[in-house]
């Protein structure tokens, strides 16, 4: 956990003061919508179909106990009773009152949590990898250098008023996580041939109504030279990119029309400029930073205790172990994934009590430490082995071990029509539907993994361009329909989804999907060829064949 | 997708001119006697473009009731009774599609 000090506890204090002014002037007539508009976005309050949402960012998807008890708190006493888990590290509240939310939002401050920049043409919440400082793959805890752009980030006034809003993403481990090539700027971390740290840098990726896969412009980054390089990056596209055309203020524009060549260029030339001035972090800046992380006191344990081996006959238990631990760096311990995608469940969703369980179980097991993923799961990074058996019960009894974790009801859903004023259908119904199908988890796990992601509209929260499978709902002549995409994939090998055929009605996507799954069973070269290695082999034309052949 | 604030106004039947209460978001609909109300029995209904562009041109005059007033089609049932005229604004009446988690 990143430990904040009296000058963040201040800021967030001096800023809910500001807001809660801010309100009142609103509600008094001071301030028109006009006025009042930007000052509520820039503080993640968004007004949906039915009511205000208040956007909470999750830094780098890192949440103490108390945080998530406070978040519990704010659903119960603020809200109908649950939140919502998003695709970038955030919480949402759908049903938030004006005139209650600056309670809410200093409720939220106590614990260090805020909706800054999570809207706005500015640097979001940066994410990174929810198995940050707990998996064996990375090479540094890729948090301390999303720390290190968040305090550089936060209000940066060259950067309040960007073309569009921006968004990096972080990875430290040769698996992604953190989805870095289909984001504004994505940065790998690793180490060179002599050991230093350093980023790989990718540009101009992103979903939207454009998709593009980010471009790397850089091999090797000195670790210590991110912020100079990042200030060029910012400084090339606030001044080269468009502000005249929503729809082309995104960097993956600008990226694109130039070329990464040029791109590159114009970005090495600034960054000559201003490479040695003050963004230039010292050894002591970094350890600073580095030290404000508080790691577990880990205990000397060993691999696969003997309650754990006893607990693994019970098949229930054994299914959950393999499908929802995984290995951890340090031996006894493992990574705890708690999936929010119980079968026929929203996507991501969870109530005041299960917020409660898990901040409970997290403060009992795992260290007080709580991760979210931008699968919409929660995770708990550092659990003892020992420990698994008497978790996954409590997790069990609160509806919260749902073993599909990758599976095909493990699905990536933004809240559609049924929250958000710019969707053109629905995604959560549809999500709960296909879940239902396969609500054989037997079945689901002879499919094996695969990522279904759905979008209400083009401007793609549900990451559809990158699903295995993508659905992305749009609307003709009042009705809703959705177009398939099959092969996309957000991690290291990321690439789009091509679409399989015409839309479908909302009626048939259930039935469609299943008739994908089914396709892949037949065409598969063999239980272990996953249904994203199928289509990169055959591509979807034997899909199409198969599946508009019944529908 | 643009908001229907953003959308060119087209009037084929029936509209109504709604938007979301300051206070709590909640959804009201622009009544008869120039106020708002949160039955969309209440509406005011009209059926030209012009009409519909003074109604909406009314509504906005006055931000600190409702917010971000626009026009929406309704359905009017051979009693009068007055229903939402597309699936966005029978979400916006009726909430979600699903059941909220509980």
């Amino acid at each position: 956990m990143y430990a904040y000090d009296e000058f963040d506890r201040a800021f967030l204090a001096e800023r809910v003061a500001e807001f809660r002014d801010q309100v009142g002037r609103r509600l008094s007539g001071a301030l028109s919508e006009d006025e009042f508009k930007p000052l509520r976005l820039m503080n993640g309050v968004y007004l949906q179909l039915h009511a205000y949402m208040l956007r909470v960012a999750i830094p780098y998807g890192t949440l103490s106990a108390a945080q998530l008890r406070r978040m519990a708190h704010v659903a119960r006493t603020y809200d109908r009773g649950y939140g919502h888990f998003t695709t970038r590290q955030n919480i949402q509240f759908n049903w938030i009152k004006l005139d209650e939310l600056p309670e809410a939002m200093a409720s939220l401050a106590e614990v260090g949590v805020h909706g800054i920049q999570t809207s706005g043409n500015c640097i979001r919440n940066v994410t990174t990898d929810q198995w940050a400082a707990a998996t064996p793959e990375e090479c540094d805890d890729p948090r301390i250098w999303a720390e290190i752009l968040r305090q550089y980030s936060t209000l940066h006034p060259e950067f309040t008023y960007l073309p569009r809003k921006f968004k990096i993403a972080i990875t430290a481990a040769g698996h992604d996580r953190a989805a870095i090539k289909v984001h504004d700027v994505g940065l790998r971390l690793h180490r060179n041939e002599a050991g230093e740290l350093g980023f790989e840098v990718l540009v101009g990726g992103g979903l939207g109504r454009t998709p593009f896969v980010g471009k790397s412009i850089r091999d090797f980054l000195p670790a210590r030279e991110l912020l100079s390089y990042i200030e060029a990056i910012m400084r090339v596209y606030n001044q080269y990119g468009r502000r005249d055309n929503i729809y082309k203020a995104r960097i993956k524009i600008l990226v694109h029309e130039i070329g990464a060549e040029e791109f590159s260029k114009a970005v090495e030339a600034e960054w000559a400029a201003i490479r040695d001035g003050a963004l230039h972090l010292t050894d002591e800046m970094i350890a600073d930073i580095r030290a404000r992380f508080i790691y577990p006191a880990f205990a000397a344990l060993e691999n696969e205790p003997a309650v754990l081996a006893e607990a693994l006959k019970d098949s229930r238990f054994a299914t959950w172990h393999r499908n929802s631990v995984q290995a951890h760096k340090v031996p006894g311990y493992s990574i705890v994934t708690i999936s929010l995608k119980p079968v026929g469940a929203p996507p991501g969703d969870a109530t005041a009590d299960q917020m409660d369980v898990v901040a409970d179980l997290a403060e009992r097991y795992g260290f007080g430490e709580i991760r979210v993923g931008h699968e919409q799961n929660l995770c708990l990074p550092h659990v003892a082995q020992q420990d698994l058996p008497a978790l996954w019960a409590a997790l069990d009894a609160a509806g919260l071990a749902t073993p599909n974790v990758n599976l095909v009801n493990d699905i990536i859903a933004c809240p559609g029509l049924d929250y958000c004023a710019l969707a053109n259908a629905r995604a959560i119904p549809v999500a709960q539907e296909i879940a239902k199908r396969f609500s054989d988890l037997d079945r689901a796990r002879g499919v094996g993994r695969l990522h279904i992601n759905i979008s209400g509209c083009i401007n793609a929260c549900g990451h559809h361009h990158v699903g295995h499978i993508g659905i992305l709902g749009v609307e003709k002549n009042g009705q809703e329909f959705y177009q398939i995409t099959l092969g996309g994939r957000a991690d290291e090998h990321a690439q789009l989804g091509t679409l399989l055929g015409p839309a479908v009605s909302y009626e048939q996507v259930p039935g469609l999907i299943e008739d994908v799954v089914d396709t892949y069973l037949e065409l598969r070269a063999g239980p272990q060829e996953l249904f994203i290695d199928t289509v990169a082999r055959l591509g979807v034309e034997p899909f199409k064949e198969r599946v508009y052949a019944s529908h | 997708m643009a908001a229907p604030q953003q959308q060119k106004l087209k009037v084929n039947g029936p509209v109504a001119v709604t938007a979301n209460r300051l206070t709590d978001g909640a959804v009201v609909w622009r009544t008869r006697d120039g106020g708002w109300s949160v039955e969309l029995a209440d509406a005011a209904v009209v059926t030209t473009a012009d009409a519909a562009i003074a109604l909406l041109a009314e509504a906005g005059k006055r931000d600190l009731d409702a917010v971000g007033p626009y026009v929406a089609p309704v359905l009017v049932g051979a009693d009068g009774a007055l229903a939402p005229g597309n699936l966005r604004e029978r979400i916006r009446v009726a909430g979600p599609t699903f059941e909220l988690p509980q």
